[in-house]
């Protein structure tokens, strides 16, 4: 069965290594990835501004490429909790009732799908302060939420990880604290979301940290851009990469 | 009403009635019995210490050397229970500021309640309302027999659905308002403490 | 009709302000560990959220009955109760009550209704003097400022503000910062007030319907002070806060508390359901838009609220822009889903102060869904030409370019059209906005997609149309 890789724009544009790693990490896995050439965006940078209906037309493309598909993964909590739960811009239609059934954020779709634990190819011998986004938590179920404070704690993430040799996570506080990126946040209250990137990597960085993962790119180049502006010089890598067998 | 009011009422009642949503049914209430602690007096206590109350657990034999000693500057001693005389009772307060005066009051509370450290006091027991929030100082008697477990047994009290006024009141008078640091007091009674003391066999409690 | 709050530009004065912003924070993320504290205490907490959540549903699904209920009750008890459509006709009737019984002065306790209606210039235009007794409400009204927070006024003033302010205004020395001097400085101020008041005001956290009783829950006994020294009592309370019975009360205790600092129980929870011997008791209940609100299929939620701020204290938004930004009466994330039912246009930027990241949803205790109203209230915005024409064409150009691969694929072959074309965010506010704090990512050399051309070029591509 044919599995159709969703490469979000912003990776796409800026961070193709994320979706290159994805890829390869599918096929290691014996998926038979198909890349729809004609995907562009999720639509999602306009329904969150309140652009609902300059996001229609992207909603429904989308809906097109991606609907014929038994299976769509992303490398993206962010616009996988976009399809799955506001994909609501755009008409209805059998293909975009078929994407938003069908769309994986890539965590779920090899914990939950594939239900892999071991990534014997990959060895990772470093200290890991792991991010999760907000969307993959609150959104998705990927994590448990600090708030839920009867909750059982797991993490999806964190679960695949430890099927890295050698990987070893740090622990900071307000780990489920928004990084502060939240899309057009980052320019419309561009000084309280570098704030918030600002105090994230301040937590992160006091657990001495090697390195910061996540398995959302938007969370990390924010963060990296934060980082970059203060001097830091800390590696981001996406959680695909860490799987796929990427050294620092 | 006048018909400004009957207007405004009536404006008021058919916007509520044409927008409120579709009837949705009222859930049941459990009482939570299943978590109750096992000792409640102890519960009691450490509920009450976390709000800076203080809790006597030995017997008080004499009231009157134990007001001396815990506050020896005191001169105007309101006690509202008929076992202890004080240096006057709320009856004989000509008006309710004249409690202003007093430094220690003196009350009997019918309930306490474990899960909050919370004390019942109503216009029954005050008899002047001012009497616990003009003192400096509260000492409330409290039969640990008289003690529930939880809120929800708490508000089954009578006093809620008979009494103009009741309060559960939980520790000294406090505010977190500057810079989230709780502090005593703030308008009110300056400490709370609790003698825990079986009631007097007085008959039912008044509701 | 007021020019629209921007509370981005507001956020960031108040950031540059590093000791004010950092205490705020750290204050504020401590009373959210409180709460979780508390809320492990409590086994059966969840279900008690549910409860709540739908105590409220049910009760604003009946509220004409209930409203009319407990008229009839609190009329039996001896209290008289008025109905006040708007916030004009609030404070009208609250000053008519003053006139009637001679009063020129008030003392009140806490209440964000009459801070919604602006009671308090509008008795002071008329010759009445109002003592505001909580002591974060004092402090901001002696500093001519609006509660920061609805449950600490004034949270965001460091001690050192409070030492200034109070020797400015009660002559009390400006170099002591102890709280509890602090404390005592504004008891020794307000006692007079309390022992001398014609009139008392206070506002109520519920209403219960069964036994015509307000209920009120202080730290400072204040609300109490308020009602039992003078003569004449007025409560006021919005219609929404009413609750059926005394058994659902017990519920809300349990959560409100904790919700809000942490403790189990405020330190005074007063049911008054009656006046006292020889004084009035009035209670006022107010619609000023709320039953318009019920109306809105999306929104009514936020009308079971029971003004716990817990939602403030858990915002990354909020501890980092300071309560004040908002320019509302109510600020952080209820605050963005109540207020453009009063102004839209004023509060049209409000649903944007968020990050959608949902924890606000997470730790109310009547369980509305904040975040999800926060994202409903931007598509409101665009039906109602909210949304800034420069920010909605860059919108529609992006939409245009992402439904077209071509399009898409041409635009990010290049470095410089990616960024200018595509959703970058920057485009409608401020360019390179971005960049002020961050450095501005690279494009890749190459795309993914021009990679994968290159590298799986005999890869099945066809996309089979659906």
């Amino acid at each position: 069965m044919p599995v159709a890789l969703m490469v979000p724009c912003y990776i796409d544009m800026f961070n193709p290594h994320v979706g290159i790693a994805t890829l390869e990490l599918l096929e290691r896995l014996g998926v038979d990835v198909v890349y729809p050439k004609e995907q562009t965006c999720c639509g999602q940078p306009m329904a969150n501004s309140g652009c609902y209906e300059e996001a229609r037309a992207t909603e429904e493309h989308c809906a097109r490429v991606f609907g014929s598909f038994d299976c769509v993964v992303t490398p993206s909590g962010s616009c996988t909790h976009h399809i799955r739960n506001k994909f609501t811009a755009g008409r209805d239609s059998p293909v975009k009732q078929s994407l938003v059934r069908n769309t994986y954020d890539l965590v779920e779709f090899l914990h939950d799908v594939l239900k892999i634990r071991e990534f014997p190819w990959a060895r990772f011998e470093h200290k890991v302060a792991l991010h999760t986004s907000c969307s993959a938590i609150r959104g998705l179920n990927m994590a448990s939420m600090s708030e839920r404070v009867h909750d059982p704690v797991f993490s999806k993430p964190r679960a695949l990880l430890s099927g890295v040799s050698g990987i070893e996570f740090v622990e900071f506080e307000r780990v489920d604290e928004c990084c502060g990126f939240g899309g057009t946040f980052a320019v419309t209250e561009e000084a309280v979301s570098a704030k918030m990137g600002y105090d994230k990597l301040a937590l992160m960085q006091k657990a001495a940290p090697h390195c910061i993962v996540s398995s959302d790119m938007s969370c990390l180049m924010h963060l990296q851009a934060c980082a970059h502006r203060q001097k830091q010089d800390i590696p981001f890598f996406h959680l695909a990469e860490v799987l796929n067998g990427v050294s620092l | 009403m006048n018909s400004t009011q009957a207007l405004s009422k009536n404006t008021i009642l058919d916007a509520v009635r044409g927008n409120q949503p579709v009837a949705q049914p009222m859930p049941t209430i459990p009482h939570f019995h299943t978590n109750k602690p096992a000792d409640l007096v102890a519960t009691f206590c450490e509920s009450i210490a976390r709000m800076a109350g203080v809790v006597v657990t030995k017997d008080v034999p004499d009231l009157d050397s134990f007001l001396r000693v815990k506050f020896p500057d005191a001169r105007v001693v309101c006690s509202a229970i008929p076992e202890y005389a004080g240096t006057i009772k709320p009856a004989s307060l000509n008006h309710w500021s004249e409690a202003s005066a007093i430094d220690v009051c003196i009350l009997r509370s019918p309930m306490g309640v474990a899960e909050t450290g919370s004390i019942l006091l109503s216009d029954v027991e005050l008899q002047v309302n001012t009497i616990a929030f003009l003192a400096h100082d509260l000492v409330v008697l409290l039969d640990p027999k008289q003690i529930v477990s939880n809120i929800h047994d708490a508000y089954e009290h009578p006093y809620f659905k008979l009494r103009p006024y009741s309060v559960l009141m939980t520790g000294p008078s406090g505010s977190g308002d500057i810079g989230a640091i709780v502090v005593h007091p703030a308008q009110a009674a300056k400490t709370l403490t609790v003698l825990l003391s079986p009631a007097p066999n007085t008959g039912k409690r008044t509701g | 009709m007021s020019s629209p709050v921007d509370q981005a530009k507001n956020a960031e004065k108040f950031l540059a302000d590093t000791v004010h912003e950092q205490r705020l924070d750290k204050l504020l993320w401590a009373m959210r560990m409180r709460r979780d504290a508390a809320a492990r205490q409590v086994p059966e907490w969840e279900e008690l959220r549910t409860l709540a959540s739908g105590i409220k549903e049910h009760t604003l699904s009946k509220l004409s009955d209930y409203l009319t209920q407990f008229e009839a009750r609190a009329t039996a008890n001896g209290v008289i109760v008025h109905w006040a459509r708007d916030a004009h006709e609030h404070n009208q009737i609250v000053y008519d009550l003053l006139a009637q019984q001679g009063a020129n002065t008030l003392v009140k306790s806490k209440s964000m209704l009459t801070e919604e209606c602006e009671l308090r210039p509008f008795l002071e235009r008329r010759g009445v003097r109002v003592t505001e007794t909580d002591l974060g409400e004092r402090i901001q009204q002696l500093d001519d400022q609006p509660p920061g927070h609805i449950i600490g006024p004034s949270i965001h003033k460091t001690n050192k503000d409070v030492a200034v302010l109070f020797s400015q205004k009660y002559g009390s020395d400006p170099n002591n910062e102890d709280t509890a001097y602090l404390a005592g400085v504004m008891r020794e101020n307000t006692r007079p007030d309390f022992l001398h008041a014609p009139a008392g005001m206070t506002g109520a956290n519920f209403v219960v319907a069964e036994t015509g009783a307000i209920v009120v829950a202080t730290n400072e006994g204040n609300a109490d002070l308020s009602a039992h020294t003078p003569p004449l009592h007025i409560c006021s309370v919005g219609i929404e806060k009413i609750i059926p019975t005394t058994e659902s009360l017990a519920v809300f205790i349990r959560l409100l508390a904790r919700s809000a600092t942490g403790d189990t129980i405020t330190q005074y929870t007063s049911t008054f359901r009656g006046p006292r011997k020889g004084a009035a008791m009035h209670v006022i209940l107010v619609d000023n838009g709320r039953s318009a609100r019920l109306s809105m299929k999306r929104f009514w939620h936020s009308l079971k609220c029971i003004r716990c701020a817990a939602c403030m204290n858990t915002c990354p938004v909020y501890r980092r822009s300071g309560g004040l930004s908002y320019g509302s009466t109510y600020m952080g994330p209820i605050g963005i889903i109540m207020m453009p039912t009063f102004e839209i246009r004023k509060y049209r930027e409000l649903p944007f102060a968020s990050t959608l990241n949902g924890s606000c949803t997470n730790v109310c205790p009547v369980k509305i869904d904040i975040h999800e109203q926060i994202y409903g209230w931007r598509e409101v915005m665009e039906e109602n030409h909210q949304i800034q024409v420069v920010k909605k064409e860059a919108m529609r150009v992006a939409d245009k370019v992402l439904s077209h691969p071509a399009l898409y694929q041409i635009a990010t072959a290049t470095l410089s059209s990616a960024l200018e074309v595509l959703p970058h965010f920057a485009v409608y506010n401020r360019l390179n906005a971005w960049g002020e704090h961050r450095d501005v990512p690279e494009a890749a050399r190459e795309t993914f997609h021009e990679w994968y051309r290159t590298h799986r070029p005999k890869k099945n591509e066809a996309v089979k149309r659906g």
